[in-house]
């Protein structure tokens, strides 16, 4: 296959802020982490040590005690753990990937 | 602004601004402590800044050519020479009378900031122009593969420190770069931590309300150099504070404080976590013991002497 020619932009700027999502680093992971939303209290810790900004905070539909909830973007997730070992009431559990 | 303290009440989000400006999609390792750190610094930033990167991980990672994972305006030059850059557009933005909007934010390794660039640092710091300098000191060159820097304590493994027959680990002690740095008598020079994000995000937001350069050292710990769990980021950089190994301060016009007191935990329970102490024996742990209790006590003994020396004035 020939390789396709990138064509460079002068002085190689790049010109498209916030675009490496293309790059689904999700497939880097071999745990997983699964978030119980009965035990999470939202103080937000995990989605301020993420080091993939993989924590999206959603509007909460089910428990009226809460305005919002997160949910994890498994599309950038590298499986670190950090969110698990961090989450100070144990909500999130890391389980083998299975793909 | 966050608030002052880092304790997280239950029930309510609390914490750093929702924008981000380090988006998903970089390469940075699984569980990189200076992926964490960008995240941070570029919130607590905010959108006017513009961001100045040396070479190193977070460069590399960040911008596979043609994408970025940078929300802000961002320059990255040769290895050395951030802080110059940093000088440059301090100088042109002066000379179009926009400078007071723009927060100018240079962000490099510790091998950028201890080593190579170091030279170039201290002339702007000398010059006094305005920006703040962060270093994320992740203890080594990651991004080449872990050599030591001056910033790697003694005693580490890296591949240009290994543990053989003569050698065990780094020879002699890191570099007191803050303290170099504190020398230059610039308006604000602080330590921080990655586990503390609000005391991070409060000394940023602080850092630009000064007339002049401010220097940010920031402890981050690095899976592929550290050797650790990857999970265990956040947990590393709360120990080296807890245990002493990385005191958390600023020296803000000349006067110092102390923001988070070491909790006095051994500092083994902080080395026998990492792969890159796990040679150290009993006897190498009891020096690194004895060195950081007396350091540490220097150092805040010798602050509080200038502090009182100032008041005096
Ligand atoms: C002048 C020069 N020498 C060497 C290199 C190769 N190099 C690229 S990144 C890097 C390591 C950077 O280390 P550090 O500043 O500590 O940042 P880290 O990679 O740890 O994030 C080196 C040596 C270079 N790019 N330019
Ligand atoms: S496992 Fe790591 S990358 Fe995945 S959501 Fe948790 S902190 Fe983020
Ligand atoms: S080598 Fe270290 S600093 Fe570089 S991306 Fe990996 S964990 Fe981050």
């Amino acid at each position: 296959m020939k390789a396709e020619k990138t064509k460079l932009t002068e002085g190689a700027v790049v010109v498209t802020p916030a675009s490496t999502g293309a790059n689904k680093t999700g497939s880097w992971r071999t745990y997983k982490p699964c978030l119980d939303q009965k035990k999470c209290i939202r103080c937000g810790i995990c989605w301020n040590f993420c080091p993939d900004n993989c924590f999206m905070l959603k509007k909460e539909t089910e428990n009226k005690k809460y305005k919002h909830r997160f949910e994890i973007n498994y599309d950038y997730c590298k499986g670190c753990g950090i969110c698990a070992k961090e989450c100070p009431v144990k909500a999130i559990m890391m389980q083998r990937e299975e793909k | 602004m966050a608030s002052k303290s880092d304790d997280w009440k239950p029930g309510n989000i609390r914490g750093l601004p929702l924008e981000e400006f380090f988006h998903s999609g970089h390469g940075a390792c699984a569980g990189c402590g200076p992926a964490i750190t960008m995240r941070m610094i570029t919130k607590a930033a905010g959108k006017d800044s513009i961001i100045v990167n040396a070479t190193g991980c977070m460069e590399v990672v960040s911008t596979k050519y043609p994408t970025t994972s940078w929300g802000l305006p961002w320059v990255h030059g040769a290895f050395e020479n951030a802080a110059p850059i940093a000088s440059g557009i301090h100088a042109a933005l002066a000379a179009q009378g926009t400078r007071a909007k723009h927060n100018i934010v240079v962000i490099a390794g510790d091998g950028a900031t201890y080593d190579i660039g170091f030279g170039a640092i201290s002339a702007a710091f000398e010059r006094g122009d305005k920006f703040t300098y962060i270093c994320y000191n992740n203890e080594a060159y990651a991004n080449t593969g872990s050599q030591q820097s001056g910033a790697t304590p003694k005693h580490a493994w890296t591949t240009t420190t290994p543990i053989g027959k003569i050698i065990h680990g780094k020879e002699v002690e890191k570099k007191p770069l803050t303290e170099i740095i504190a020398a230059h008598k610039i308006p604000y020079i602080a330590t921080a931590s990655t586990a503390y994000p609000l005391d991070l995000f409060n000394k940023i937001k602080k850092s630009f309300t000064f007339d002049g350069p401010s220097f940010i050292n920031v402890l981050t710990p690095c899976v592929l150099t550290w050797k650790y769990d990857s999970s265990l980021s956040v947990e590393l950089a709360r120990l080296a504070v807890d245990t002493g190994m990385w005191l958390v301060y600023e020296i803000e016009n000349g006067k110092f404080t102390l923001n988070i007191q070491p909790k006095g935990l051994p500092v083994k329970n902080y080395l026998a976590k990492q792969g890159r102490f796990k040679h150290l024996t009993d006897a190498d742990i009891a020096e690194i013991q004895m060195h950081l209790d007396k350091q540490n006590k220097e150092l805040v003994a010798e602050r509080e002497c200038v502090n009182k020396a100032e008041e005096k004035i």
